[in-house]
């Protein structure tokens, strides 16, 4: 029986197996932010430790920073002290920074893969559950705490128990204006939001192969909404392509030594696996979320579940969803008004998914009941949007064009909802007070369907808008 | 320092699918140190607007004291912030048990010397009844035989072998014993390809 890629990957990089049973799992790769670190460059100074591998690790700034005046200092003084930490912290020990004046700022999960630092076969960890993101080239790419970031800060490597692994395999013809979201929407739908406990999620199969890197970025980014931490997909000629000449990819001859490792290490044809669940994807509809997490969506043309249908666990988080929403059971989501829009963030704040919301939007108008905001990923995600006018697309429509950062996704800086506000969004959680307010309230979809939400001031179906 | 077993008063948090955003709002991450987190802790759900006081067991005078937090299925999921582990502890909670956690919520407890233990659905709604009718009563969770001993309710909470063993050992602060492979460590990273 062949290997799958995640235990060769896995094998190349563990240390050896503790006493404890746990691995010691070298990290190849370590990205920091603003937020998670600080702690964790104060315990290693604390022990009079140092960083081993400066050289395996960058930085960047996303979550805290404000998407409007970005002049320092910062007008939110604890933001400001945020960062401060966090230079200091890099320029003590050696690690790259990108700052907010740095043309390579932005949303960590979107620098890594598009600076080419993010490659298959390797181990990625970052202090943010969504690292899953970078294992669409094919890398184990492990969200972690701040006690982790202090082990691999001082040692290169993290203890952590080997998890199995899931094969998910997407068939069928995904219809016009169904996206890479609406399929992993409908995957942690189906799974749950714990079925992906213990478990890698290997993504495979012809829908899987057809999508871009940027789509299937979508779809590893919320393998942690599934419950796994961990969610990849195999290398194959699109990642290659999309890898080719980014700054941090090897180039020339040494590119052709890279790609003969990264063809090695994807999963046998015989690969084995713990698991296996299919789905096929013909006649799945635009997906949103009607409650207080990721798993509780539906099609858009479904009605919201009766209580009395579910089982009793899930029964009783869907009452505290309806209550939180304000939905009743059994109707519809379709025109239900919103108050906000907002397109952005580590799973839909790349430039194909502008691309797209701006398509929607090209020649409409927002509607006056619903402020509606753009955040690029980052700034060359930016850049190249003002180069292909989309930002004039979207201001000419009402929408503001904001500077690259997290923004209304986690709502550390100023973006956030108001009081009891329905906001349509690209993000990737609607937990209750996700979005910067107690009682505010959050849909997840596609940025398509948010453009079209934005559009219409209420929830639509994209399809209806050609 | 090794955890055998750890005992104290129990306080319920009912619910499945409790997020990390819940247990701590993501505006009191802006902070460089862990400490000063107690107050943060289920914020949201003890506070309104106004900063008046919701029904929350956290609010809840019998829990005064509580170290044991009893929980339901997939506790701590979503975010990674270490900072939720970082309130509960802070609070004063030593053990959590519940019906199932996050896993990146177990390793944030795990590296700080907090034990997670599953129970079944029926064993967890016995331990949350006795606790809430006799919040005085204490229980007592025995790491090595993995033992719970509540009043007059005994029985057996699963732990990960790894985790068991890393709080029995004292290896749960884990710089120290991934420091030890340093050769090791060294010999990989030259031999990776990258
Ligand atoms: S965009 Fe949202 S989910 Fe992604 S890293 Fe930022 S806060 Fe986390």
């Amino acid at each position: 029986m062949g290997m799958n890629l995640f235990n060769k990957v896995w094998d190349l990089h563990r240390v050896k197996t503790l006493d404890s049973g746990l691995d010691q799992l070298f990290i190849g790769l370590h990205l920091i932010h603003e937020v998670t670190s600080p702690q964790a460059f104060s315990m290693i100074e604390e022990r009079g430790l140092s960083v081993k591998y400066p050289d395996r690790t960058f930085a960047t700034v996303d979550h805290i920073v404000p998407t409007l005046d970005q002049s320092r200092p910062f007008q939110d003084p604890l933001a400001e002290k945020m960062i401060q930490a966090l230079e200091d912290n890099t320029k003590r020990h050696g690690i790259s920074l990108f700052d907010t004046e740095n043309e390579n700022q932005g949303i960590v999960h979107i620098i890594g893969p598009e600076l080419g630092l993010t490659q298959p076969g390797m181990t990625i960890a970052c202090g943010d559950s969504h690292t899953s993101t970078h294992g669409a080239f094919g890398s184990i790419a492990l969200g972690v705490g701040t006690s982790q970031i202090r082990d691999i800060l001082a040692t290169q490597t993290i203890a952590i128990s080997r998890p199995k692994v899931r094969l998910i395999e997407v068939s069928g013809t995904l219809a016009e204006g169904v996206t890479a979201k609406d399929i992993i929407l409908k995957i942690i739908c189906d799974l749950g939001v714990n079925g992906g406990i213990g478990y890698a999620y290997e993504y495979c199969g012809p829908v899987i192969e057809a999508l871009s890197m940027e789509e299937r970025m979508t779809i590893c980014n919320m393998s942690i909404e599934g419950g796994a931490r961990v969610g990849y997909i195999n290398p194959d000629e699109t990642t290659f392509e999309y890898l080719k000449d980014r700054p941090y990819v090897p180039q020339a001859e040494a590119f052709d030594e890279a790609l003969k490792n990264w063809k090695s290490i994807a999963s046998d044809s015989d690969a084995e696996y713990d698991d296996v669940y299919r789905l096929d994807v013909s006649g799945l509809s635009p997906m949103v979320t009607w409650g207080i997490n990721p798993g509780q969506g539906i099609g858009i043309d479904e009605n919201l579940p009766l209580l009395k249908n579910l089982d009793a666990e899930a029964a009783e988080v869907a009452s505290k969803a309806y209550s939180h929403m304000g939905f009743s059971e059994g109707t519809a989501v379709l025109g239900q008004p919103i108050d906000a829009a907002f397109i952005g963030s580590c799973t839909n704040g790349r430039i194909s998914d502008l691309r797209a919301a701006a398509a929607v939007v090209k020649g409409r108008k927002v509607a006056h009941t619903v402020r509606a905001i753009v955040v690029p990923g980052s700034k060359h995600v930016a850049v190249q949007a003002e180069k292909e006018g989309l930002d004039k697309i979207f201001t000419e429509a009402g929408f503001q064009w904001r500077n690259a950062g997290c923004s209304m996704c986690l709502a550390m800086n100023p973006d956030k909802l108001k009081g009891r506000e329905l906001c349509a969004s690209s993000s990737n959680r609607n937990f209750i007070g996700r979005q910067g307010s107690p009682t505010g309230r959050t849909m997840l979809m596609s940025p398509q369907m948010a453009a079209a939400a934005a559009v219409s001031g209420k929830i639509v179906d994209v399809r209806n808008m050609k | 320092m090794k955890i055998e077993n750890t005992s104290g008063k129990c306080i319920v948090v009912r619910g499945n699918e409790i997020d990390t955003d819940r247990i701590i709002p993501a505006r009191f991450m802006k902070v460089v140190s862990f400490k000063g987190l107690r107050e943060a802790a289920f914020y949201d759900e003890r506070y309104d607007a106004d900063g008046g006081l919701k029904t929350h067991p956290f609010n809840d005078e019998q829990y005064n004291g509580a170290s044991i937090l009893l929980v339901n299925k997939n506790f701590g999921c979503g975010s990674s912030r270490e900072h939720a582990p970082q309130a509960l502890m802070r609070w004063g909670i030593k053990a959590i048990i519940g019906e199932s956690f996050a896993e990146i919520f177990v390793g944030n407890c795990t590296s700080m010397g907090i034990p997670t233990a599953a129970v079944s659905a029926d064993d967890i709604e016995a331990l949350m009844r006795k606790a809430e009718e006799q919040p005085d009563v204490v229980m007592s969770l025995d790491i090595s035989s993995e033992e719970i001993r509540f009043g007059d309710i005994i029985l057996h909470a699963g732990m990960n072998p790894a985790i068991r063993k890393a709080m029995l050992s004292g290896s749960w602060d884990s710089t120290e014993i991934l420091l030890e492979a340093d050769s090791l460590i060294r010999w990989l990273d030259n031999e990776l390809p990258y």
